[in-house]
């Protein structure tokens, strides 16, 4: 696979809905109710019921897999979670997906491609980087 | 607050949570996966997988397991209601494959107090079934100070 630092990949756009919470929640067992009820959210402060981290997480990888073709050449992907992406329940959110190659490693056959997620407009991770194998 | 002496405790081992194809496929769509490795089988197996992969983060749901001990621990005296996630990385030495058996065993790495709030992070390793490291899950939960 031929990469060029600064490469920037095709962006993926995700709509998150209250039916993406709720399949999330099932499919990770992560049924903290902040993630699906109003009225729990906002009992603890919350603006409104907030996607899972992991959710955000989890799809915004899928940008890089898009274009590797093979989830299995993903080795190391981390994020630091800076904002929550509220999901209105009836509009629900836009997450933007961008990636960038950031370092070529020939020798090792590694490269390194930053992220960059925002939610209507709120930067929602940072230090997201993922390691492939090229 | 967080019990900053169960920094560099560890967790016994989980019992063995056995992937399952469909939970693989379920989890996939769920985070909007489009690779054929994790939804088709003959696709997975044309790319060298004796079955279907998980997605990249799929190792969070072994990972919950080993905190789920952490959270019903009353010396760590962390409050799950107040948890927020701060950060989350996976290191895979390969990728979790449909038929693997996974335990996992939890060290905590470090407890940090900041500003009323506690910073734990947690260090999960995930082995398969002849004992072999899949993956290395690190986790910082921040726990938010009774105000």
């Amino acid at each position: 696979m031929s990469l060029t630092i600064g490469q920037e990949l095709p962006t993926r756009e995700f709509k998150i809905t209250r039916e993406s919470l709720v399949r999330y929640a099932g499919a990770s067992g992560d049924f903290n109710a902040i993630h699906y009820r109003d009225d729990v959210a906002q009992a603890v402060g919350l603006p409104g019921v907030l996607a899972h981290g992991m959710l955000t997480m989890g799809a915004a990888v899928q940008c890089v897999v898009d274009f590797l073709g093979d989830s299995g050449k993903v080795l190391d992907y981390q994020v630091r979670f800076t904002k929550p992406v509220l999901v209105d329940a009836v509009t629900g959110a836009t997450l933007i997906v961008n990636a960038t190659v950031v370092e070529i490693d020939e020798a090792e056959k590694i490269a390194r491609i930053d992220l960059s997620a925002t939610a209507d407009g709120v930067v929602v991770l940072g230090k997201a980087q993922v390691r492939v194998r090229i | 607050m967080v019990n900053p002496a169960i920094e560099g405790k560890t967790y016994p081992r989980t019992s063995s949570y056995l992937v399952g194809r469909e939970k693989i496929r379920e989890f996939a769509k769920a985070v909007f996966s489009n690779d054929p490795a994790n939804l088709d089988l003959e696709a997975a197996k044309k790319q060298g997988y004796k079955d279907l992969i998980a997605p990249p983060t799929f190792a969070v749901v072994i990972q919950e397991r080993s905190l789920t001990q952490v959270i019903s621990d009353k010396e760590a005296a962390l409050d799950f209601s107040r948890v927020v996630h701060g950060d989350q990385r996976f290191i895979h030495l390969r990728p979790i494959v449909a038929g693997d058996e996974l335990t996992s065993e939890l060290k905590v790495a470090s407890v940090k107090q900041l500003a009323g709030n506690s910073m734990v992070s947690f260090e999960t390793q995930i082995f398969d079934a002849n004992q072999d490291l899949v993956c290395t899950a690190i986790s910082t939960l921040v726990v938010r100070g009774e105000s």
